[in-house]
């Protein structure tokens, strides 16, 4: 069955692309349009992985994660941030936050299949 | 992407806009946090996806605004009326970019540094940073700024050997809580190269403690690769933090190798830590091996043992296969010990038979069971065999251009020669005996179709002429064409001359492909001037002559004027065929299966309806056929339903009538002796399972004695009734 991944970003174009790639490699993918609309849309369904970005209005990535790890049924799931924060200490909060790993943009749809194929099959 | 890059262009147009009315809010309300972050995350935005999608410039330069806003976000700078009039024209700019991407006005790139210079004053202690942040900084630097980036291509510093490293990782107990399966990790491992895994255990607790969202466990892995020590960092990047990792080359590809084998168990031990030197001391006494001593010892659990005894494997395992590779290269040996190699085979294949036989008459399952893997295991030998046997073809093909270049200065013609498949390969006795025939038709091509340059020229062709020479495999043969594009055979001028020479007869219908065979019949020679080169009249019949023996064909379309196409069908080797068994009366003969299309049965009313003509109705269609039983002169009843081998000969087929089909038979080709020699129709023999002798039939062979046999009824016919 194919595993179906939730992608969280506020740029349309980002959630095109990136669902655009893992779709190609044969994923199903939820969008959402931030934290909040992600908690909604998930609200117990079955998920093999998030990919969020860090920065959206609303609810951002940090504060998205932390709501997710909180819920038991997420407890396990794999998240990758998207960033484009060099900065070590953005990426360390989300650590603590309970992400899995990140991806810098600007990345490849390859770089991006790589990076997912580490958290789910 | 296009339409990728289009969404982009579309959102950026819009968050474009909200900017600038965020920007003419914050003039009004300066303080406003919340406005900030919408600034910031437009900006950020635009950059980030901005570089996804190949607008790198426009990523360079709001890198430098968001910069700015992540200052005034954190209250490290305050907004005022030249912060927002600074940003609006830099958002002026943007849109300008992203105009001029399709085609519109050309961007104002010195107005474009003013911003920045004005941006950067902001910037407090912008001084000290200059340097970081001169210039619009590309977006391969914020990569290389995250010097932990995961998304970098592999390191380039994988070697070109392959290297042995040994690896603990020992997972934080909350690795599943941060979403992370730690076998996934492994298995990345594994795809890198060749590698072995033990989990260790000992860390686990009794059940009253566990607790089963942790992780216990850990792996000692032992991993053979060509990819360098970051690569493999790469593969633990998210969890290298959290995690106990260590991993050492215990292997470099040959440097390290010291003449006595790898290291002992103890030392692998003591190496990782997981022994001290004492304990080894004390357990050495006894004489048990000494995994197992030092488990019985209690200085160590049984898990570390097995993962030292796995790296003592599987670099012994890596030194050997390399010492293999050093010394393979390639060894040079007689072709008298190959050939001597070949006739034990084919003694084997023999035997090989006889023992499947007698296993399958006494119905013993153990004695079957041996049988079938000697049968296998001489299957293999034989391919084997043959396969050292193969050549080459490209060293023949290479001595022709000499040939030509010689032929066409002598001749005064231009002639190319290009050729194809010259890796192909086929026996080496059948490469050698190659040789002569190729040399025939290369000469025949450029003497007889290649025309003078002139009358190249005349009739519209290019001046030089081409001779191709291409080798191909087809099924257990090799197909190799000698093409040229001259003047082709003249169909007309071939019937007079076999006229003339009394070698056919007037009346006769003769197809193309007939007319153009008679070229092969001894004593024929369509150019009456005779060159040093070719036309004496012995050429294509010796060729021909040469192929059959060895068990190929020849074929010959041509168009006239526009050239000729020669194809010799060969077949791979001649020792070993691929044979089918057949019977007539109590004889067995063997038809090589490359010839047989089919097997249909004939019943006697089949015969009776074709009044006495040796012709079956196969699948719709007339083919004559040969009754072995009636050429060889085989006395003996016929049975009710005898059976037709429809085989191909010269591109007709040809049906063989038999008692029986028996089935696919490896037949070792045996020569029949100089006495022998002269029997036509058979080409050899070959020995069965059961000791008897079966005799190889040489279908063409067998068609043209038939052939000659009834014109010469015919002209006896002809001369009777004048």
């Amino acid at each position: 069955m194919a595993k179906t991944l939730l992608i969280v970003d506020d740029s349309a174009s980002m959630r095109q692309i990136v669902s655009f790639a893992l779709k190609d490699a044969g994923y199903e993918v939820i969008t959402a349009i931030n934290g909040r609309d992600a908690l909604n849309k998930l609200n117990g369904t079955r998920i093999d992985m998030v990919i969020t970005d860090l920065n959206m209005p609303e609810m951002d990535g940090i504060e998205f994660i932390k709501h997710l790890r909180s819920n038991s049924g997420y407890k396990f799931t794999p998240v990758l941030m998207l960033t484009t924060e060099s900065q070590e200490s953005k990426k360390q909060e989300g650590k603590q936050a309970g992400a899995s790993g990140w991806i810098v943009k600007p990345f490849t749809p390859e770089q991006l299949i790589t990076t997912t194929k580490k958290f789910v099959r | 992407m296009d339409k990728h890059r289009e969404a982009f262009k579309d959102e950026a147009y819009e968050l474009l806009s909200e900017l600038e009315t965020s920007l003419l809010e914050l003039e009004d309300a300066p303080e406003d946090i919340e406005i900030v972050g919408r600034v910031f995350r437009a900006m950020h935005t635009i950059k980030g996806s901005g570089a996804m999608f190949g607008f790198d410039d426009i990523a360079a330069f709001t890198h430098e605004i968001e910069t700015v806003f992540d200052l005034v976000r954190n209250g490290e700078i305050s907004v005022t009326k030249e912060l927002i009039d600074l940003t609006l024209s830099a958002r002026d700019h943007i849109r300008t970019m992203l105009d001029a991407s399709d085609g519109g006005e050309a961007t104002n790139e010195v107005m474009a540094g003013e911003i920045m210079t004005s941006l950067k004053k902001l910037i407090p202690g912008s001084e000290e940073k200059k340097e970081e942040t001169e210039g619009p900084a590309a977006p391969a630097d914020l990569i290389d700024e995250d010097d932990s980036s995961p998304t970098g291509l592999p390191s380039p510093d994988t070697q070109g050997g392959n290297i042995t490293y040994r690896i603990r990782f020992r997972p934080s107990r909350d690795i599943f809580k941060k979403g992370t399966n730690p076998v996934l990790l492994l298995d990345e491992l594994r795809r890198t190269g060749k590698c072995k895994v033990v989990a260790q255990t000992d860390a686990i607790p009794l059940l009253k403690d566990f607790d089963p969202e942790a992780c216990y466990t850990y792996w000692d892995v032992i991993l053979t690769t060509r990819q360098g020590i970051n690569a493999i960092k790469d593969i633990f990047i998210f969890v290298e933090d959290d995690s106990e990792l260590s991993i050492n080359i215990i292997d470099d590809g040959g440097r390290l190798d010291n003449a006595a084998g790898y290291k002992r168990l103890g030392e692998i031990l003591i190496e990782r830590g997981d022994l001290i030197h004492e304990d080894l001391q004390k357990v050495l006494g006894s004489q048990k091996p000494i995994g197992e001593m030092l488990v019985d010892a209690g200085v160590i659990d049984t898990g570390k043992v097995q993962s030292a005894l796995i790296e003592q494997e599987h670099v012994s395992d890596v030194r050997e296969s390399r010492r293999k590779a050093e010394s393979l290269s390639s060894i040079r040996v007689s072709s008298g010990k190959l050939d001597s190699l070949v006739d034990l085979v084919g003694e084997l294949v023999t035997v090989q038979s006889r023992l499947s036989r007698t296993a399958a008459y006494q119905n013993d399952p153990e004695l079957l069971s041996i049988a079938e893997v000697v049968e296998r295991l001489t299957c293999e030998l034989r391919d084997n065999t043959m396969s050292i046997r193969m050549l080459p073809i490209g060293t023949t093909f290479s001595k022709f251009r000499r040939l030509v270049r010689t032929l066409s200065n002598e001749l005064g013609k231009e002639v190319v020669m290009t050729t194809e498949g010259a890796e192909t390969e086929l026996d080496k006795t059948v490469i050698e005996r190659l040789n002569d025939p190729l040399v025939h038709l290369i000469r025949n091509s450029i003497d007889h179709g290649i025309e003078l340059p002139g009358v190249r020229e005349a009739s519209g062709k290019p001046g030089h002429g081409t001779v191709h020479l291409s080798a191909v495999h087809s099924g257990a043969n090799v197909l190799i064409r000698i093409e040229d594009d001259g003047s082709g055979l003249d169909a007309k001028a071939i019937k007079a001359m076999a006229l003339e020479r009394g070698l056919v007869s007037h009346d006769l219908e003769m197809t193309e492909k007939e007319v153009f065979a008679l070229i092969f019949v001894p004593g024929f020679s369509t150019v009456k001037n005779v060159t040093g080169v070719s036309g004496r009249g012995v050429g294509m019949d010796v060729v021909k002559r040469g192929i059959e023996a060895l068990r190929g064909s020849i074929d010959i379309n041509s168009k006239k004027g526009a050239g000729t196409t020669i194809t010799l069908k060969l077949p791979l080797t001649l020792a070993i065929i691929d044979g089918l068994l057949v019977k007539v009366a109590e004889e067995f003969f063997v038809l090589p299966l490359s010839i047989v299309e089919g097997c249909v049965e004939l019943s006697r009313e089949d015969v009776a309806r074709a009044h006495g003509r040796h012709v079956a109705n196969v699948r719709g269609e007339p083919v004559p056929y040969i009754c072995l039983k009636e050429h060889f002169m085989i006395n003996s009843g016929t049975p009710g339903i005898e059976q037709i081998v429809i085989t191909e000969v010269d591109g007709s087929r040809v049906g063989f009538v038999v008692d029986d089909v028996i089935g696919e038979h490896q037949t070792v080709i045996k020569s029949l002796g100089s006495f022998y020699k002269d029997v036509e129709g058979v080409s050899g023999a070959t020995i069965m399972g059961d000791g008897r002798v079966a005799l190889i039939l040489d279908a063409p062979k067998l068609l043209q004695a038939v052939e000659q046999e009834e014109a010469g009824i015919y002209s006896k016919n002809a001369k009777l009734n004048p």
